[in-house]
């Protein structure tokens, strides 16, 4: 390999593995994304349910 | 206006189908610069580089622009999302400015033998342009959020755009000689195989930029809303 076709390859492969760790990264923020919203569906079943059995203890 | 309507346009495109343009668009641009542009007589295989060391500096130059629009209007006009957005558009230009000082260090360390130069005023004022834009994320987050934060950012990244302009004629004012100037007022000084994979590749880097900006900016409306909902719930 000539010193042209390293620098070639060198300058592509940046490239590359910036746009591989930008998916990375945004693949971490969406497993937290995907964390807090589970998190928030089960506070709000909690949250029916809880009104549903004070209903039934009124009735 | 005619182009303005089209760039409206194009932000109705459906997020996966930019993200299979940007991936076909970067293939294609590929093939065209090892297999169909011929290899430079001046600089040799090294010149392979120019194709994706200018057009991502464009790029680059682009999402500043976008992102100071952007914050031209959330000063004018006020609509929800406007400051968001620039903010998004400026982060994804700072990552292609970073990428532009690396490829462009590359290209120099095999084309002048050095990885940088202070004597050439394209280089000194990219990386001011890259530096000002940067500071821009310690200014947004050493403010509380709020429409104060909004405006100061706005009215900081209108500041930038000045300086695009500025980094573009530097060459063409101060007559630099270490840095190339393809671009004339002649047109591209290149032949017409080698300006077909240039434009192929800034259009798949521009394509990849808009895809990026569309996943952060969606990324960070899912943030706030959840947030919203936290807080609703809590």
């Amino acid at each position: 390999m000539t010193a042209s076709e390293k620098y070639v390859a060198a300058a592509y492969l940046v490239v590359f593995v910036a746009v591989l760790a930008w998916v990375a990264i945004i693949a971490a923020k969406l497993a937290r994304l995907e964390r807090d919203a589970s998190e928030l569906a089960e506070l709000a079943r909690r949250r029916v349910e809880r009104s549903g059995e004070r209903e039934k203890v009124s009735v | 206006m005619q182009r303005f309507r089209v760039l409206l346009r194009l932000r109705h495109i459906p997020l996966p189908m930019l993200a299979v343009s940007a991936v076909v668009l970067m293939g294609t641009a590929l093939a065209l610069v090892f297999f169909y542009a011929p290899i430079d007589g001046d600089q040799g295989l090294s010149q392979k580089i120019f194709y994706i060391h200018v057009p991502i500096a464009l790029t680059a130059y682009a999402c500043f622009a976008w992102g100071a629009a952007k914050a031209f209007l959330h000063l004018w006009k006020r609509p929800p999302g406007a400051d968001l957005e620039s903010y998004a558009a400026i982060h994804q230009g700072v990552i292609f400015g970073a990428l532009t000082l690396v490829t462009g260090s590359i290209w120099a360390r095999i084309s002048w033998g050095h990885w940088w130069t202070w004597s050439s005023n394209q280089l000194v004022t990219f990386l001011i342009l890259f530096l000002f834009y940067s500071a821009y994320f310690m200014l947004r987050y050493s403010v509380e959020p709020g429409p104060a934060r909004a405006n100061m950012c706005a009215v900081y990244a209108l500041f930038g755009v000045v300086l695009i302009p500025v980094s573009w004629l530097s060459i063409r004012i101060a007559n630099d000689y270490i840095h190339p100037t393809v671009f004339t007022t002649k047109g591209p000084q290149m032949s017409g195989s080698m300006f077909l994979a240039f434009c192929v590749s800034w259009a798949a880097l521009l394509t990849l930029a808009g895809t990026m900006y569309r996943v952060e900016l969606a990324g960070k409306r899912l943030d706030s809303k959840l947030r919203e909902l936290r807080e609703l719930l809590a």
